[in-house]
């Protein structure tokens, strides 16, 4: 048996696969001209975006007059987005009347958010209870003493002068921060075995869940001042900053509630045998559990109430899209044909870029929670 | 109906609190330091911010120089953006001390609602606006015309009740909202716009050929603004009106912020008694007697306030018209400082 005509004695290298089945044109014969359907379809959709992308460019980019521009460059026959208007009005959309020699005190506000924020989001900073301390007790304080002045030497200045997207950021940021414990307390409120304070939960929650937000505005800004005696006034950003926690804290209630449904009956057996008080076992075993699942609903009330913030026009506060509709009305010398557009579409991106932002992170968040489920 | 209950609860509220004693405003501003004064949200030309960001316009200046009357300081003032619902609710409420915003002077407002209108700062009145190359010179030409108009508007029915005592016919095409009735005007899908001319002036302004446009002589509608305050306290409303006044009156006397302190030196006596010099006409008003002195040094005469902030010069380009003084032909009138 020894007329074995060929042994191979190296293992063939791989060649690389045909050209049909991998690199750039196999994934554009499976995903874009598989069947005829699929061909027509891209082909659609490649004229769509021909016909889209060159004029949109066109007004975003190629004609649009950079910061800096002149009016006069706006005011031309094919002119595309002002953004020299968004340049020069951007102190008005950041602080509306705030004084302009006091700026320092809003932007020390901003970095030391910034500041304060950043480490607590990111998972592996240590010392997470003493920046959240820092964060939620002592940064309010620092701020309002900021903002609104009046000690240590700083001019006051009254919340009418807020405005733009500092007003937007407060209202968002406290809005969250306080209806977040506020839903939860009235959602476990809500589950309670005593009585009255089972009453007075489902009662709240169902009131303000049964009114829109702008109902409960224009109650705070045209009512209210009527049942008080006269010459006591309520400042109205504190009336609008309650307004919309309260409306808030009543969706953020459900929204826990369906959390705290989903728990099964054991693990609130199964903590009681452990003899742990109703404190113990709510923040230790239900809410930990509850609340991971009820991550997706709670961003999109906070989303809500950050697009929401643009009703305190209702109360003829001044937020950032407010402050970009007052400047097309008054800002005569930026009258152009793209003047307003331009505008909206500065309130638009600003707004994205904040509830892209937080989008995600819930998403990075429900991952890293997301120990006994993934699926 | 909304604006029906308001008017109904405030007028409840007030009716309430006329029994108890009013404070005198005068004092609670001199005690805050500051005046509190309702505005817009940003019409240009009345209240809007300029381009530093700093509350200015017509109605603004108003606010301005009744606090230069108090304080001596023309920026001692606070302004509050109103929405037109909830004006008079925080007139009366003490939000404001003072209500300065494109606001209506009319018979039911002043009786019922428990404020006081204090004067006339601009006679406003229902226009026409058409384009230039229509070589329409009067509203009397425009029989046959394609009309943009706001429906549900008094607008509406004051150009129905022109055209109709005037033996003229029109089309109307009308819209909800006012944004749609300047665009349509824009296309040219009618040939007339009308609203309040003051408005008329103020979209012009924002048209991309404002020259294009022209806004015809007739006012078919009168639409007196003034400023307002809470009703029952007299000290204030006095405060407030001669304000008005002083302004009109320094017009009136030429005194102006450019001239006023050669005209302390001046001989003639109803000068010397606007600008304290001779007699004291400040004291009982509250206020210190160079009053009317500091408010046209540091605001101005009407004359200047007009100009600067609505005049032909600037981009709302306005006229005078019947704001112009009584002896210019205008209705713009003052009692006398003696």
């Amino acid at each position: 048996m020894t007329d074995i005509g060929f042994v191979r004695s190296e293992i063939v290298s791989a060649r690389p696969a045909p050209n049909r089945s991998s690199g750039a044109i196999a994934w554009v014969r499976k995903n874009l001209f598989s069947t005829p359907l699929d061909t027509a379809l891209t082909i659609l959709g490649v004229v769509f975006l021909a016909w889209i992308i060159p004029p949109l460019y066109g007004f975003f980019f190629g004609n649009a007059v950079p910061p800096g521009g002149t009016v006069e460059q706006c005011r031309l026959e094919n002119a595309g987005a002002c953004w020299a208007y968004i340049a020069a009005e951007m102190e008005f959309f950041i602080y509306g009347f705030y004084p302009a020699q006091e700026f320092w005190r809003p932007n020390l506000v901003f970095a030391l958010g910034a500041l304060l924020l950043a480490p607590l989001l990111i998972p592996k900073v240590p010392y997470k209870r003493t920046n959240a301390v820092l964060l939620f007790v002592v940064y309010p304080v620092v701020s309002y003493i900021l903002l609104a002045g009046g000690l240590f030497g700083l001019r006051v200045v009254p919340t009418e002068q807020w405005g733009g997207l500092l007003v937007t950021l407060i209202i968002s940021v406290v809005g969250i921060t306080l209806s977040f414990p506020i839903g939860v307390v009235l959602a476990l409120g809500r589950q309670s075995q005593l009585p009255i304070i089972k009453t007075v939960c489902v009662m709240f929650i169902e009131l303000i869940r049964a009114v829109p937000l702008i109902t409960i505005l224009f109650m705070a800004s045209v009512m209210l001042p009527l049942f008080m005696p006269q010459g006591t006034t309520v400042d109205k950003f504190l009336r609008a900053l309650v307004g919309v926690t309260l409306f808030t804290s009543a969706y953020v209630a459900e929204v826990v509630r369906g959390g705290l449904q989903a728990i099964p009956r054991g693990q609130y057996e199964a903590a009681a045998a452990l003899g742990l008080g109703y404190w113990k076992r709510m923040g230790f075993i239900i809410l930990p559990q509850a609340l991971k699942h009820v991550i997706p609903g709670i961003v999109n009330n906070f989303i809500a109430l950050f697009k929401d913030t643009s009703l305190v026009y209702i109360v003829g506060m001044r937020d950032l899209l407010e402050a970009v509709k007052t400047k097309n009305d008054s800002a005569i010398e930026w009258q152009s044909a793209n003047t307003a557009t331009t505008g909206y579409i500065f309130a638009a991106m600003v707004f994205w870029v904040f509830c892209f932002g937080m989008s995600r992170y819930s998403i990075f968040m429900e991952h890293r929670l997301n120990t006994g489920y993934k699926r | 109906m909304q604006k029906q209950l308001v008017t109904l609860a405030a007028s409840a509220v007030l009716s309430l609190s006329a029994v108890s004693a009013q404070a005198a405003i005068l004092d609670d501003v001199k005690a805050k330091g500051y005046l509190q004064c309702g505005v817009t949200g940003g019409v240009p030309g009345f209240s809007a911010p300029d381009s530093n960001n700093v509350w200015a316009g017509l109605e603004v200046d108003f606010c301005r120089a009744m606090a230069a009357a108090i304080f001596n300081d023309a920026d001692a003032v606070r302004f509050t953006s109103l929405t037109s619902q909830e004006r008079f609710t925080a007139l009366s409420a003490g939000e404001v001390d003072v209500l300065s915003r494109t606001t209506t002077w009319t018979m039911s407002r002043d009786t019922q609602l428990g404020i006081s209108f204090v004067g006339t700062m601009f006679y406003d009145g229902q226009g026409f606006m058409v384009r230039v190359e229509d070589g329409i010179e009067s509203a009397l030409d425009l029989s046959g015309a394609a009309i943009c108009i706001e429906s549900g508007t008094t607008t509406e029915l004051n150009a129905a009740d022109y055209f109709a005592a005037n033996g003229m016919d029109f089309n109307t095409v009308v819209f909800v909202d006012q944004d749609e009735v300047v665009k349509a005007y824009e296309d040219g899908r009618c040939d007339v716009y009308t609203t309040d001319s003051s408005a008329l002036a103020a979209e012009r302004s924002k048209f991309a050929n404002p020259d294009d446009h022209e806004i015809l002589p007739e006012i078919i509608s009168k639409e007196p603004l003034g400023p307002v305050v809470r009703a029952g306290d007299t000290q204030w409303f006095n405060l407030a009106r001669w304000t008005y006044f002083a302004l009109l009156e320094a017009e009136e006397l030429g005194v102006s912020s450019a001239n006023v302190d050669e005209m302390l030196g001046s001989d003639n006596p109803a000068i010397k008694r606007l600008l304290g010099v001779e007699g004291d006409f400040g004291t009982p008003l509250g206020v210190t007697k160079d009053w009317a002195y500091q408010i046209v040094k540091t605001v101005g005469n009407y004359a200047e306030i007009y100009n600067k902030h609505v005049g032909p010069d600037t981009p709302i380009g306005l006229e005078r018209g019947l704001n112009a003084l009584w002896r210019d032909g205008g209705i713009q009138y003052s009692a006398p400082i003696r």
